[in-house]
Formats: C-alpha cells, structure tokens, sequence
C-alpha cells in the first residue's frame, strides 16, 4: 500500500468497492458455474480470486469484463452496470480497465514496441514522437525497453506476460484483470511478476483483481482473498485471516492437500460396481 | 427410420443456423466499413497480403491454363482448317469463365485458408478477446480490412490470370504451332465484347466470387472453434464451401449472362 501523504489536499478518497457483484448467476448450457454470488472489490487494493481449475475463474473476469452476460444478478463496475451497457458505453467502460491474459495474447504480427503502442494509436490522436515516450516508459516500468523490436514469438514466457503487462497499463487504467499470471512460470519469472504487479498497482493507484490457482505466490501480494469452488463463494478475508480458517476445504486448498473435501477421484460409481459393470458387459 | 430423419431435420437446422449466423456476420461487417474510411492503411497492408502474395500462384496457374487451351483448341480446330479463330477460343473461354472460375478456387485455396487460420489463431490464442477488452472492435480492426481488400483483389487477380492465360495461348499457338500471329488477335479482337465478355465475365463475376470466398474465409475463422482442430477444419471448410459456392454461383451467373 502507498501511505504517502499527499502534499495538496484532494477530495477524500472514494471508498466505495469499484467492482460490485450481486446475486451474480451464469450458467453455461445446464451447468451453473456461479450460483448467487456476491462479491465486491475494494479501490486501490489487490483482490485475489483463487479456486481449483474449472472454477469458473476465468468466466468471473469475463463476466466484469463485460465478455459474458450473467443469466442472472448484477455485475457493476465503478456505478455502471456492465451487461446493461449498450456496445459504445461498454467500449468506454473498457479504455479505463484493462486485461492480462494467461497467454499474453500479444498481437503476433506486431512487434513488442508495436504491441505497446497499439492502444495508443487505437484511441488517442498523439503524434508519434509522444508515443514512443509512452511506449519506452511501459516498457522501461516492466524492464523490456531494450526488447522492444522484438517480435512475441521471439520471447520467453515470462517476457510476453510483461510485454503483455505494458501493453494493459499503456492507456493507464483504473483497474487491471490478471488471469493466471503465474501460471507455467519457473521461480524467478514468478518473483518478478509478483513484484511488478505490487509495484505498479501502487505506483499508478490501480485496482487489481487476480484470478490464480498459486496459491502462495498470489496470497503473498493480495490484500483480500475470495475463494470459490463448485460457483459459490468458500471463504473470503484478508490472506491472514483465511490462513487460521477453520473451514476444512480452506484448509484442503491453501495448504494443497491432495485430498480432503474436495475429492481425488472424479464423481464416479463405486469402484467395485463399475469392474462388475464390465465383466456382465463383456461376460455374459 | 426415425432416427435418420431426426439426423437429417439436426443438420438441416444446423445449416441454417450457421447460414444465419454468417448473415449477421455480414451485417456486422459491412456496419463497421464505414470506421473504415479513416483507416485506409489496413485495407492496403491487407491488399499486399491476399492480393500481392497470391500473385504468383495466380499468373503461373494463368499461364499453363493458357498454353493447355492453346493446344486444346489447336488440336480441335486444325481440323476444319480453322485455327485463326484459337485466339476467339482461347480468350472467350479466359474471359467468361476460366478467367473467374479459376482465379477464386486459387484464391480461396491460397489467400482465403490463410484468412481462416489468421482469424481462428487469433481467437485461440485469445487477441480477438485481448482486442475487445482494449475497446478495439474487432469487426472494424481485423474483419472489415481484410474482407474488403479481399473483395478488391479478387477482380485484380482474376483480370490478371486472364491475360496472363491469353500470353500463353499465343505463345503456344503462334510461337510453337505456326498459327498467324495477325488471324490470332484480329479474330479474338472482333469476337469479344467489352460489357457482355469482359465486364460479366471478368468483372461481375469475379466481384461476386470474391464477396462469397471472403465472406466464407472471414466467416470461418470467426466461428472456427479455437483449438488446433476446430482451425484445421474451418480451414478445411473454407476451401471447400468456397469452391462449392463458387462453382454454383458460376452457373447461375452464367446462366443469366450467357444464357439463351
């Protein structure tokens, strides 16, 4: 947190959550990956969503996102709710959040440099010279400046996730979705991720919201955590607080126990009834 | 019995549902031209990709086709004693329907599964989404350019294998056969007309031809399920529904110009 005082008085700070959800529902063909579910997350701070995979992390930023509609409830992002939002209104809504994807999904045809500079030139009307200022400061703030004519496919995993980190922060957003940043990154590139998204949230005043299954890495930047299984909501507190949760499957998952509530084994029948299955299948 | 028809009344319904799904497609597509006009840069990088890069494929092809019906049309008419009229052969046939027919089932071939796999890579690997989230439409950034110089180069590619095919008839009948260099483009220069030949033939076909490969290319990639094989079948079905297409689309249009 930056608990710098500011040397001019503004107006006190909003503390009201930038991103509201309430009763959020979203079914996908018969399954329900959210059933009511209420959330909010607070300006200023890092607010992790951590579950097993197929949790429906994902589908929660696209949902705040404004990618999916929600089959029922309210999703609202800083007072407008987002899947009422004609196309035009959403778009603008859009230019002050921005997305890192679990890929990156850098533009391939376009160079690093060009990748930054893409938002730019998409929606502002600057002249180029202050483009390539822009553009070197990003860079230079996730430590790629000297890869900027670097093409992605000529980048480690962990250098397009911060291309890709520069490329979310170019139009300076007022909120970032971080999917899966750690995912598949070996100790260092994690290291350096978890700084970069503590330094920069604090340094630009940003909101984050990660979506991670890494549990330490994530539990270690996050002021408030949410942690959902099965489309609901488990457990949700500040990092130390779910530490001393008293909730087995709390327990089962920040400690990564291989079993415990939530099972090993896939819903199936009992193990025994299915060999018989099959030998009155083949035996008869 | 039962089960047949319930299969055939599913796919039935599918196709149509994809039919009206490529339909609004299209609208949204041709809505999101007109941001076009302040960005003429994508349409021309656009134009050196599908039209430019398919040049070579298009004037090879355009020139064996040419020599082929040079020596067709020599072989059939040395018969009769009337091999002045090879230049009229060659190039009606060029004109009215090799000339178009051939140059989209290139096209679709070379440009249009490119388009596809472009398109259904960039849903895979989530650009499209990333695009959306940076409040960029897609159907104005990446569609719309590539569907338009598409559109474009079609005629281009088809004017240019024509007369690509046309040197390559002389060149077999005059050069190699000893046909009269004179009777060849005299005779083909009093046989084809400008409006009913050139501008059916060439022009409104090939126009027609480019707007459904596109269409279809376009289309596919955008509706191709974003896995390895979702993309490989997309691109698969690109080409053939744009050869399926196009050879139905021929007839009809044939039908219409060069119809009794």
């Amino acid at each position: 947190m930056s608990a710098t005082a500011p040397a001019v008085p503004i107006d006190p700070p909003d503390t009201s959550p930038l991103v509201t959800a309430r009763g959020l529902t979203f079914h996908r063909g018969d399954r329900a990956i959210f059933q009511d579910v209420n959330l909010d997350i607070r300006r200023g701070g890092i607010t992790a969503i951590m579950g097993p995979s197929g949790a429906g992390k994902t589908t929660l930023l696209r949902l705040i996102g404004g990618q999916l509609r929600p089959t029922a409830g309210r999703v609202e992002v800083d007072g407008a709710c987002v899947h009422e939002l004609g196309r035009r209104e959403l778009y603008q809504l859009r230019k002050r959040m921005s997305m890192l994807f679990q890929s990156g999904a850098l533009f391939t045809d376009l160079s690093v440099f060009d990748n930054v500079a893409f938002p730019l030139r998409e929606h502002t009307r600057l002249p180029e010279t202050l483009i390539r200022t822009l553009v070197l400061m990003k860079l230079e703030a996730v430590g790629l400046r000297g890869a900027r004519d670097l093409m992605p496919s000529e980048l480690s995993g962990g250098m397009a996730r911060r291309a890709a980190l520069a490329r979310a922060i170019a139009l300076d957003p007022m909120m970032i979705l971080y999917d899966e940043p750690f995912s598949g990154q070996d100790p260092i590139t994690m290291g350096v991720l978890i700084k970069l998204i503590r330094t920069l949230n604090d340094a630009l005043g940003l909101t984050s919201i990660i979506v991670s299954h890494d549990v330490k890495e994530t539990a270690s930047i996050a002021d408030y955590i949410y942690l959902i299984s099965d489309g609901l909501i488990v457990d949700h507190g500040p990092p130390e607080a779910l530490e001393h949760s008293s909730s087995a499957w709390v327990e089962q998952f920040l400690h990564a126990l291989p079993d415990g509530p939530m099972s090993f084994h896939y819903p199936a029948l009992p193990y025994a009834q299915d060999l018989l299955l099959a030998r009155e299948r083949t035996g008869d | 019995m039962i089960d047949g028809l319930r299969r055939l009344g599913r796919s039935t319904l599918r196709w149509f549902n994809r039919l009206g799904r490529a339909t609004l497609f299209l609208l949204r597509l041709l809505g999101a031209l007109a941001a076009l006009g302040k960005r003429p840069g994508l349409i021309v990088k656009q134009l050196y990709s599908l039209g430019v890069l398919s040049l070579p494929i298009i004037a090879m092809s355009g020139l064996f086709v040419g020599m082929v019906l040079g020596l067709q049309g020599y072989a059939n008419l040395v018969d009769f004693g009337a091999t002045s009229s090879l230049g009229t052969v060659v190039a009606l046939s060029l004109v009215r329907e090799l000339g178009p027919v051939l140059a989209a089932l290139l096209y679709a071939a070379r440009a249009g599964s490119a388009l596809t796999a472009e398109i259904g890579l960039m849903k895979a690997t989530e650009q499209l989404a990333a695009m959306q989230m940076m409040a960029v439409d897609p159907f104005a950034r990446v569609f719309a350019p590539r569907f338009v110089a598409g559109v474009i180069a079609m005629p281009l590619l088809a004017g240019i294998f024509t007369a690509i095919g046309i040197l390559g008839g002389y060149f077999v009948a005059v050069q190699q056969l000893g046909v009269d260099s004179g009777a060849f483009w005299s005779q083909m220069q009093a046989a084809v007309r400008l409006v009913d030949d050139v501008i059916n033939g060439v022009v409104v076909k090939s126009a027609v031809f480019g707007w459904v490969a596109n269409w279809i290319a376009v289309f596919e990639g955008y509706d191709a399920i974003p896995t390895s094989e979702g993309i490989s079948l997309a691109t698969t079905r690109t080409v053939v529904n744009t050869a399926l297409v196009v050879l139905a689309l021929d007839f009809m249009l044939t039908a219409i110009f060069f119809g009794v």
